[in-house]
């Protein structure tokens, strides 16, 4: 494989650098050359090990990393199907976020900083998906959850973004207990982190240890890719940049989970593991779809779409589809970031305000914003010949296939009533916000072309990306992918038109429901189902209510009575004794000289006295 | 012949000891010393020790003495020193202390063997001034060079603790600069 | 001829006496004093043993004793004339500006 493929991490790292340490002093042009620059070698390079990939995963050590007796890892990459997949989306996807945000924080005072975070992040999470050791893994997992919280905190100046960006970080770190406790079980047992290894040892782990480990590691799954119950930093990530949202929130980062669970999805092949991941897949799509129906914020609105869809994505690996479920990854971040660029071309064209209550009529002004979001619309709502029905129909195809078997009907129901939902808030999303105002007195204008081509791209991808997985062209993405679940997936699941059809079904009965159910940006009254999403089905009655005072008052508690009365006083008393003891021994030295010449004859008769008796 | 010379010695020993110790002017107690100096002297050469009698006599009765002589009359130590209080406890444990050393001591001497044998004979020249210069140059030449470098170290000592104040005091001529540098360090 | 034992015995009184003198006098330079006769019991100790056994080892070590005492009471006098000199006082119980 040709050796500049190896060097896909680099160049946005390289990038970072440069711009962290003289980006300040650069001017914009050459930053924003930079920044994307160091994104499209890196996109480049994906490309040259597509092209060069001789079919059976590569690997490439870096340098011995950790040697610490029989604790060794090496830092390395591994070039194989499902990276090179993940590769070529990330960068792909990346630089055209890049391009946009190049004309969308224009007006920004830190321009360098925020490119410098962005290439930051495109290393991570490129070096995340092209590890070779589940450590390297873990490394880019933090690394991206880094990036992602200095980019939600961005304007940090904002009380609301900087409290957001902890809340990111610490909801995710919560998973990364578990998925380091998952790491260490694993080591505890296979003695090695490297990823082909565990893969390929996995059938060897006795049962119990299998299934703690996967769940583990899907624990660590829930932080990152924002299911339940760790969903809810993402929702206020939304107070970071549009781009950050697209590229972080959407397409990339939260896939992280799903991308671990497809790369070590030998270990995943427990019944018991399969039946968790997929009932939380399902159960937090459904959830999380029915609370964007009741937002009125876009962004929000979409990031609650982002949490629905990505539990399609586990679903799908739940009912051992795991290729579908990627394929789903694939499309998802072309028509969901595509999503969140029209959204914020529709901020930057009504001066950022994102309440759907206060837009509308927007369909004349910005015609090329309208299409690419419609595009997008139809795309998530699983339209076809838009990517989001092929991709989703294999998902359920493969659902049905469980259900089927003999297993649990559930995910199948899940994700067709999911599907319905969906249609129904993306209607009504597109239609509050572009539709229903005939008079608007301020002129919106449309977007730069910096910003309407990478929409374009992504709308173009959007629309022809399903050809990727679909049967009428031999799903060549699947079948790209097949080889690389083969140990656990022998055969695909049969093509059911019978599942096809319902979920066109769902999605057309959905967007109907959608388009005229919700006129002049007034919901109909839902009643108790509108408080039930309202309050997100009252988990947040139990987060707010239960969960966070609790823990608040455990923090009190240890920052207080234990910190400082027991450690605290603890040193101190340790200070303070040496003191006293001081002050005793002190007493000793009086001055007077006799005493001191009674205290040396005490000594001596002492002395003597043991060697007398000797 | 030598025990009555041991008994006369040791009597005058122990008459000086006891001068030295109870005597109320400083003067006597320095002639009571210089005494026991003489008597163990004496002891030293029924011992066989002629050189260091010798040496006892000349430095330690000769010098040593004389330099407390010196000082008693440097510090007009004419009068005696005041009635003393508080001083019982000490005395009584002082007694005690020495009667509990004593009873070790005769413990042991009665008690060891070895020490009931008569005397050895002796060499040619045990205990002459050849004998002890032969032994100084070669098996303690280093302690021998080292007591000279302590005797240095005690006359530098000397010098300068009983100069004391004399060596800080300048004349003013010498230190003309001494007021500028005050100015500066205050300002 | 004398047994050995005498010349310890007599040693040890002469250190005891010493050491009832350093224990019980208030006026340094008599302290000082009985200071030196305990050095010099000492030294009696060592002759006579150098004598017993025979070795001369023991008469080297009283010469170097002397040489040393020679030197302490050089030092130490001069010390206590320089205290006289600021106190005015040789009592003992009065110097105890070195406490803790």
């Amino acid at each position: 494989m040709a050796s500049f493929a190896w060097t896909i991490p680099l160049w946005p790292a390289l990038g970072w650098l440069t711009l962290s340490l003289v980006g300040g002093m650069l001017p914009r042009r050459a930053v924003a050359l930079l920044g994307c620059g160091s994104v499209a070698l890196a996109a480049a390079a994906a490309t040259s090990a597509w092209i060069t990939f001789p079919g059976v995963p590569q690997e490439r050590a870096l340098f011995p990393w950790i040697a610490a007796g029989s604790f060794a890892v090496e830092a390395g990459l591994l070039v194989d199907r499902l990276s090179l997949v993940m590769a070529l989306v990330v960068s792909g996807v990346g630089l055209l976020i890049h391009i946009y945000s190049v004309g969308y924080m224009a007006g920004e005072r830190a321009y360098s900083r925020y490119f410098a975070y962005l290439n930051l992040f495109m290393a991570s999470m490129l070096l995340l998906v092209l590890g070779k050791s589940l450590l390297v893994l873990f490394v880019g997992w933090e690394l991206v959850g880094l990036c992602s919280y200095l980019l939600i905190g961005f304007w940090f100046e904002r009380e609301r973004a900087s409290s957001s960006g902890r809340k990111a970080f610490v909801v995710n770190r919560i998973g990364d207990v578990a998925f380091l406790l998952g790491i260490l079980l694993l080591w505890a047992h296979l003695r090695t982190l490297e990823l082909p290894a565990i893969g390929a040892q996995a059938a060897t782990l006795p049962a119990p240890v299998a299934v703690t480990a996967s769940l583990l590691l899907f624990a660590g799954a829930t932080g990152k890719s924002a299911q339940l119950p760790l969903y809810t930093w993402l929702p206020d990530a939304m107070e970071g940049p549009t781009p950050v949202s697209a590229l972080i929130h959407a397409a990339t980062m939260v896939t992280a989970g799903v991308y671990m669970i497809a790369r070590l999805f030998p270990l995943f092949t427990h019944p018991v593991t399969l039946a968790v991941v997929a009932t939380v897949g399902g159960l937090t799509a459904l959830f999380a779809a029915t609370i964007a129906l009741v937002e009125w914020d876009i962004k929000r609105v979409m990031a609650y779409s982002t949490i629905s869809q990505l539990g399609y994505m586990f679903l799908a690996m739940g009912v051992l589809a795991p290729a579908a479920g990627i394929f789903h990854l694939t499309t998802h971040a072309f028509f969901k970031a595509l999503l969140f660029l029209a959204a914020g071309s529709v901020m930057h064209a009504m001066d950022n305000v994102v309440d759907m209550r206060a837009l509308g009529g927007l369909a004349r002004p910005l015609r090329y914003t309208t299409g690419t979001f419609v595009i997008g619309a139809l795309a998530l709502a699983g339209i076809p010949p838009f990517a989001g029905f092929f991709s989703k129909d294999a998902i359920l195809e493969g659902a049905w296939e469980h259900a089927a078997a003999g297993r649990s009907p559930l995910p199948f129901l899940l994700g067709l009533v999911t599907a319905l939902v969906t249609a129904v808030y993306v209607a009504r999303a597109t239609r509050y916000t572009f539709f229903d105002m005939p008079h608007r007195a301020a002129h919106p204008h449309e977007a730069p072309p910096v910003m309407l081509w990478p929409m374009f791209g992504l709308a173009a991808l959007s629309l022809f990306g399903g050809l990727f997985g679909a049967r009428l062209v031999g799903a060549p993405l699947l079948e790209f992918l097949a080889p690389q679940f083969a140990p656990s997936v022998p055969h695909a699941p049969a093509p059911g038109v019978f599942a096809a059809a319902l979920a066109l079904l769902a999605a057309l009965a959905g967007l109907g429901i959608g388009w005229l159910g919700y006129r002049e940006r007034r919901d109909p009254d839902l009643g108790w189902m509108a408080q039930l999403f309202r309050r997100h089905w009252y988990l947040l009655d139990l987060y707010d209510g239960i969960l966070v005072p609790a823990s608040r008052r455990l923090a009190l508690l240890l920052a207080g009575p234990v910190d400082l009365g027991l450690i605290d006083r603890a040193v101190n008393g340790v200070g303070a004794l040496a003191a006293a003891g001081a002050r005793g021994l002190r007493r000793l030295q009086t001055g007077y000289i006799r005493q001191y010449a009674a205290a040396i004859l005490v000594g001596a008769i002492l002395l003597m006295a043991y060697w007398v008796a000797r | 012949m030598e025990p009555v010379l041991f008994v006369f010695f040791a009597a005058l020993a122990l008459a000086g000891g006891l001068g030295v110790v109870a005597s109320v002017r400083a003067v006597h107690s320095a002639l009571a010393l210089l005494l026991v100096l003489c008597a163990l002297a004496g002891l030293y050469l029924l011992l066989g020790a002629q050189f260091i009698a010798a040496l006892q006599v000349i430095v330690y009765a000769g010098a040593i003495v004389v330099l407390f002589l010196f000082v008693i009359m440097l510090l007009h130590m004419a009068t005696g020193e005041p009635a003393a209080r508080g001083l019982r406890p000490w005395r009584a444990g002082s007694a005690l202390a020495a009667a509990f050393f004593l009873a070790g001591v005769f413990f042991a001497a009665l008690r060891a063997p070895a020490l009931a044998d008569p005397a050895p004979p002796l060499p040619q020249d045990f205990g002459s001034a050849q004998a002890v210069g032969r032994l100084l140059f070669t098996r303690f030449l280093l302690p021998f060079e080292l007591a000279s470098v302590v005797l240095l170290v005690g006359i530098i000592a000397a010098v300068v603790l009983a100069k004391g104040a004399l060596l800080l005091r300048v004349p003013a001529a010498a230190r003309p600069h001494e007021e500028k540098v005050r100015a500066e360090v205050l300002r | 001829m004398v047994p050995l034992p005498a010349y310890l015995v007599l040693a040890a009184i002469l250190f005891s006496l010493g050491v009832v003198g350093v224990l019980v006098r208030r006026n340094a330079l008599i302290v000082f004093m009985s200071i030196e006769l305990m050095l010099n019991s000492v030294n009696l100790t060592f002759v006579a043993l150098s004598r017993h056994l025979p070795s001369m080892d023991g008469q080297l070590a009283v010469f170097f004793t002397i040489v040393v005492a020679g030197v302490e009471v050089v030092v130490g006098l001069a010390i206590i004339v320089e205290i006289f000199r600021s106190r005015s006082t040789v009592n003992l119980d009065e110097v105890h500006l070195l406490r803790g």
